[in-house]
């Protein structure tokens, strides 16, 4: 199954001061548009306790919050610009935060056909230019076309 | 004599998004340098019913327990910070 990039899954200016709000919040958006279950949100939550998710640039730390599979309904990506920074922990440390500005939602259903695009997701975490874009770009649909280039999706 | 097959394990909290990534890096990295061994990819918490035939674990986790066999953080993998540093480690836990 391709992975859908959705505008209405793009959110700039998220609030929220911890964590748990934040990641409350996008779970919700994915919930809204249908792509996962109403279990996804307390699962995301939980696994984000016991499997951080933030990740250092050279930029600003950008987090990959996401969960099992079974959650899923139809993969796709929620990418939430944060209003403020929000401490993340460090993807496999016990209690070394990074404040994260940008956070990528994954939802997975399968682990191999999502390879390439997982792929690019980390090589959008090495490029300083696209962070910069990702930070400062107001326009969602700008975004979102920005988002297929680099991941390499063609919509159906 | 060939030497037996290696085994490596990747794991990630859910097995199927950063291990999947870190593992193809593995693979390449074992490819590269005609090491004769095979990947397999699975969540942290099903590595105790791999541990005892494999050689390495290569994870993105914290580590809740002491494993048998040696580990090596592969974080930096994702981020691309030293990534060297962890493609040695590896290649020396093989030896």
């Amino acid at each position: 199954m391709q992975i859908k990039i959705d505008e209405d899954l793009i959110i700039l200016g998220l609030k929220g001061k911890a964590k748990e709000e934040i990641l409350s919040q996008m779970a919700d958006k994915l919930f809204e548009c249908g792509y996962v279950k109403d279990s996804y949100k307390s699962a995301v939550i939980a696994r984000e306790k016991v499997f951080a998710t933030g990740l250092p640039t050279a930029s600003y730390g950008v987090a990959i919050p996401h969960t099992d599979i079974v959650h899923v309904n139809e993969p796709t990506i929620c990418m939430a610009r944060f209003d403020q920074a929000v401490d993340f922990v460090i993807m496999g440390e016990e209690t070394e935060t990074i404040p994260v500005k940008l956070a990528f939602m994954m939802a997975m259903k399968e682990q191999h056909a999502q390879l390439g695009v997982l792929q690019k997701l980390m090589a959008i975490l090495q490029d300083q230019t696209a962070l910069l874009y990702l930070a400062e770009e107001k326009n969602k649909s700008k975004i979102k076309a920005f988002m297929l280039d680099k991941l390499g999706i063609e919509e159906k | 004599m060939m030497d037996r097959q290696k085994i490596v394990l990747v794991a990630c909290g859910t097995g199927i998004a950063t291990s999947t990534v870190v593992g193809q890096k593995v693979e390449t990295l074992l490819a590269a340098n005609h090491v004769n061994a095979k990947v397999i990819q699975c969540k942290i918490t099903e590595v105790g019913s791999y541990e005892d035939q494999a050689d390495l674990l290569v994870t993105t986790t914290i580590l809740s327990r002491a494993y048998k066999i040696p580990v090596v953080k592969a974080v930096n993998y994702l981020t691309n910070i030293n990534p060297g540093k962890i493609d040695q480690e590896i290649l020396d836990a093989l030896k």
